[in-house]
């Protein structure tokens, strides 16, 4: 079967060590309390680590179409939910609600 | 049927064409299963993004009572056990069982680290009595929020979940060393190493998430 892609080995040891820099980077942001914007700098970060993880330890990079649109659409429902629940949530509980 | 009854031929199932499309079908069935599980954690997510809008001192309250140090540690744990298992797969992938076989025991190895790491860091949240919901009494403790056992509901809830993937993981891991070391993978045939792999890899993704949202912002 030679369509499996079999990525080098470097590869791997390069993507680890991203990953530890960029968790090392996220504790000196946190560090530096950026306050308001210290969440979404976190997000971003953790969104980047993220997809390091899925593109090359997870083999996505290389995987058929069908299998990234399958992932994908995990993400698009995920937006869906959280969508209808904040508009939900902020529009009616935290306007009425002594919750 | 093949005439060629070689060591390293992976017999298909008679459903499949091929073996190729046998690999192709197991892996598409392990991505639906890796969106199930992004939308379990998901629905946490999401309430820990509403809630945290909604009561931000509450939340950075929670979070200074959690030892970062420990989750940065756990952090680089499982990437590291992230590395060892893409190395698993990648060794099994080039014929090298027994290079495979040590990775896979050390990715092991790895998810039990993280493990006693966590078990210290509950026992010590269970002595100081930072529990979940109810059970956290604001005035035991010296909590400013009366409503700081959401916190640690959330915290305990997607740790928790996440700490029984690791334990599900190892076993997973662990019928794979099994395997390798019994010599049924090699270059043609190596499906179930590759779908554990995808999964271990998406319990690293959730941590990702969970160190900077729990430990680190609040």
């Amino acid at each position: 079967m030679s369509e499996h892609h079999v990525m080098p080995l470097k590869t791997y040891f390069k993507v680890a060590g991203g990953l530890v820099l960029l968790t090392i980077l996220t504790v000196v942001f946190h560090e530096m309390k950026m306050g308001a914007l210290a969440g979404p700098v976190a997000f971003l970060i953790a969104a980047v680590k993220a997809s390091l993880v899925l593109l090359y330890f997870m083999h996505l990079k290389y995987d058929n179409m069908t299998n990234r649109v399958i992932f994908g659409s995990g993400f698009f429902f995920l937006i869906l939910l959280f969508a209808f629940s904040y508009v939900d949530i902020w529009t009616r509980i935290k306007s009425f609600s002594t919750l | 049927m093949t005439t060629n009854h070689s060591a390293t031929a992976h017999h298909h199932s008679h459903h499949f064409d091929s073996a190729q499309h046998e690999y192709e079908s197991d892996k598409e069935g392990i991505w639906l299963f890796m969106v199930t599980e992004i939308l379990m954690f998901g629905g946490l997510f999401v309430a820990y993004a509403i809630f945290h809008q909604i009561y931000p001192e509450m939340f950075a309250e929670g979070a200074k009572q959690l030892s970062w140090k420990m989750g940065f540690f756990n952090t680089l744990v499982l990437i590291a056990s992230s590395l060892t298992m893409a190395l698993g797969i990648y060794y099994n992938q080039i014929n090298k069982s027994n290079k495979a076989f040590w990775n896979l025991i050390a990715t092991l190895v790895l998810a039990g680290i993280f493990l006693v790491v966590k078990y210290f860091e509950y026992a010590s949240k269970f002595e100081t009595g930072f529990l979940p919901g109810k059970f956290l009494n604001p005035e035991t403790v010296g909590a400013t929020s009366q409503n700081l056992g959401m916190y640690f509901g959330l915290y305990f809830c997607m740790t928790g979940l996440h700490g029984l993937h690791v334990v599900i993981g190892m076993i997973l891991i662990s019928w794979l060393a099994y395997r390798t070391k019994r010599g049924d993978f090699n270059a043609n045939y190596y499906t179930p190493v590759e779908g554990v792999g995808i999964f271990w890899h998406i319990v690293d993704l959730i941590w990702i998430f969970l160190f900077p949202l729990l430990y680190l912002v609040g």
